[in-house]
């Protein structure tokens, strides 16, 4: 049932690999818990779950240095967590509290973490592809050969200011990796009905004079090997990458969807080639995990996410004068009256 | 202290605080080898390079984004629109972006950014090119706002914009880029950011206005010394955070005020002002505020129309005239 390549000789260590995997689940659980949360009312506002589309995050920040740079749409959670940050940081701001990871003032689509140079979470569709080649703009200018890598979705390629940035970061070859998450659907509407051709490497690389790349981003280690080759060009100076990983989220859009857009069997489909069932097939028929250590596995993750929901539901909620900070470096002076 | 151009001063700022810090850069569209489009950065090409004087595409949200980027991570972009009015094509990155990444991001990352460029009426531009966008982004927490209206303010202000951690807007006006005056040669000289400035003083009217309106107001109050009423003339300099101690003091003081700014009246930056005059020192008023805006109609192209819409030294004399109850 893998689909998985698995004819060239595995790209990672096993150690590795099996931190992969560990991560994959870990999103998935944590997304699982968030949506049970989200119906229990106790996150607001919108949620957009990353469950499916793990390989992507997962297999291309793995490969990333510690001083490289993560930047992302609103359906967040899973580059965070891939990135290293601390599940209960996560769960802390999904409930609105201080001890989160944008101190309760970002929410779900607005996760940051800069200690991980985990750079966010952005909500407006488009808005942060810019930022992203602004960061590859500094390590350029520094001469440093850190990267950014930015993540979107096939609904951000409609946006101008995609195409503007694509242009200025393939002029000044910046050190920056554009991944789109073709997930076939914007928002709620499919790809062939949003985009003039459902190629986007020719709307995204060829377009602007960039390797454009297609990979199934469900094959982690795929994912893993190209974001690597964009890696070693960005650093080389050589500029920017274009990937499109093809991808499903098994969720709707966000948690208000009813997915009346799409049939069941698609669905069904798609959850065959789910990302970490086939690497736990390719894992196992390496020889990597057994069935009791998968077990212990899926075991271990569910009381890390149990422990990041009691953290979060005990942290306290944010104090009135909570408010007031951080909308700027100097003192803020607000003009209410 | 030597005189030159608020044009000039812009550039000196710049390159002092260039020459200052490495991670200060100039990027906008005509910059470099155009030597800027309004000649502001004329010749900074020359001494800094091309890797810090940079020629952008005319693509604005995109660059304007980039600029917020480089400055997530540390370094100080200037960003250059062309003119104000282009940068409505970057609104969601000033906006969304500039204004909240810090609060969004818990306190995590800093935005040290300025935006400049001109604005405002400048002469048959015509209703794209016209616009004076302060109010829109006053409106928004996070943002400073800066307008400079004489040549030293324009210098001492860019500079403090440029060392200030929190995203600037700088709205300069296209019709002072000419204008005269004594400019500090000092490379410390900073205006501080958030501080109106007592531009003459008076005890029967206050005139609280800023940029170019400024121009008009001294004009009007040198007309009005000669009919024996004294105004005293505040420059907001600052439009966010408003400097309202020094508003409030004088208001006690002349018990009369006149807001004028280019401006449009509903919204705008004087309704605001207004506003708190009214909440704060009500009782100390003889006279209901009176403002002087720019009509409320989209900017026409023909000068004998575009002459009516901004304000005059002519309104001003007689808005001032009317708050003391004189004809």
């Amino acid at each position: 049932m893998s689909q998985t390549s698995t004819e060239a000789p595995p790209i990672v260590s096993r150690n590795t690999a099996v931190g992969w995997l560990r991560q994959m689940l870990q999103i998935r659980r944590f997304e699982e818990r968030s949506a049970k949360l989200y119906q229990e009312q106790k996150i607001g506002g919108f949620c957009h779950l990353y469950s499916g589309q793990e390989a992507v995050a997962v297999g291309s920040i793995g490969v990333l240095r510690e001083d490289d740079y993560v930047i992302t749409a609103y359906r967040d959670h899973g580059h965070a967590l891939a990135r290293g940050m601390d599940p209960k940081l996560g769960m802390a701001e999904m409930l609105g509290k201080s001890a989160g990871c944008s101190r309760g003032k970002g929410g779900s689509m607005h996760f940051f973490d800069a200690e991980k140079g985990f750079l966010g979470g952005h909500a407006i569709v488009g808005s942060h592809i810019p930022l992203a080649a602004g960061v590859a703009f500094a390590s350029k200018y520094r001469g440093q050969d850190n990267v950014c890598i930015c993540f979107f979705g096939d609904g951000a390629m409609d946006q101008g200011s995609l195409h503007e940035t694509f242009n200025m970061a393939s002029l000044w070859k910046l050190p920056v990796i554009y991944v789109v998450e073709n997930n076939l659907m914007s928002m709620g509407t499919h790809l062939h009905r949003h985009s003039w051709t459902t190629d986007l490497t020719i709307r995204g690389g060829t377009a602007y004079g960039m390797p454009g790349v297609l990979v199934d981003g469900n094959d982690i280690e795929e994912m893993a090997r190209i974001t690597r080759e964009a890696c070693l060009r960005a650093r080389a100076g050589e500029g920017p990458t274009f990937i499109e990983a093809k991808t499903y989220r098994f969720r709707g859009h966000s948690m208000s969807d009813p997915m009346k857009y799409r049939s069941k069997e698609e669905a069904e489909k798609a959850k065959e080639r789910d990302p970490i069932v086939l690497y736990e097939s390719l894992l196992k028929e390496r020889g990597w995990i057994d069935e009791q250590a998968l077990e212990d596995l899926h075991e271990k993750i569910k009381v890390e996410i149990e422990e990041a929901i009691e953290f979060a539901e005990n942290a306290p909620e944010p104090t009135a004068d909570e408010l007031y900070q951080d909308v700027s470096v100097a003192t803020h002076i607000p003009q209410e009256s | 202290m030597a005189m030159s151009t608020y044009r000039e001063a812009l550039r000196q700022a710049m390159d002092e605080e260039m020459e200052r810090d490495d991670a200060v850069f100039l990027m906008g569209e005509e910059v470099a080898e155009y030597n800027g489009a309004y000649k502001v950065s004329q010749g900074l090409l020359d001494k800094y390079g091309p890797r810090r004087i940079i020629d952008s595409p005319i693509s604005e949200e995109g660059f304007a984004g980039i600029g917020i980027g480089a400055a997530m991570v540390g370094l100080r972009p200037i960003i250059e629109f062309m003119t104000y009015s282009f940068s409505l094509v970057a609104f969601d990155q000033l906006v969304n972006n500039a204004a909240n990444v810090r609060y969004m991001s818990g306190g995590q990352f800093t935005v040290p950014i300025v935006f400049r460029g001109n604005s405002g009426i400048a002469g048959a531009l015509g209703a794209t090119h016209s616009h004076r966008p302060e109010a829109l982004y006053a409106h928004i927490p996070g943002l400073t706002v800066m307008m400079p209206a004489t040549p030293a303010d324009a210098k001492g202000m860019l500079k403090a914009a440029i060392r200030s951690d929190d995203p600037v807007i700088f709205i300069e006006h296209e019709n002072l880029l000419g204008e005269k005056g004594e400019v500090p040669d000092d490379v410390d000289y900073l205006v501080p950011i958030g501080k109106a400035d007592v531009k003459r003083t008076g005890s029967d009217v206050t005139i609280i206005t800023y940029s170019r309106s400024l121009v008009t107001s001294l004009q009007a109050a040198e007309q009005l010394a000669a009919e024996g009423i004294e105004c005293e003339v505040i420059d907001l300099r600052t439009i966010r955070p408003l400097d309202l101690d020094t508003i409030l003091e004088s208001v006690v003081k002349t018990h009369r005020a006149v807001i004028v700014e280019e401006n449009w009246p509903y919204c705008g930056v004087g309704a605001g002002v207004a506003d708190r005059i009214y909440h704060k020192v009500f009782d100390e008023l003889d006279a209901p505020i009176k403002r002087v805006t720019s009509l409320d109609v989209p900017v026409p192209y023909a000068k004998s129309l575009e002459r009516l819409v901004i304000p005059s030294v002519e309104k001003v004399v007689a808005q001032v005239k009317d708050v003391c109850y004189r004809s």
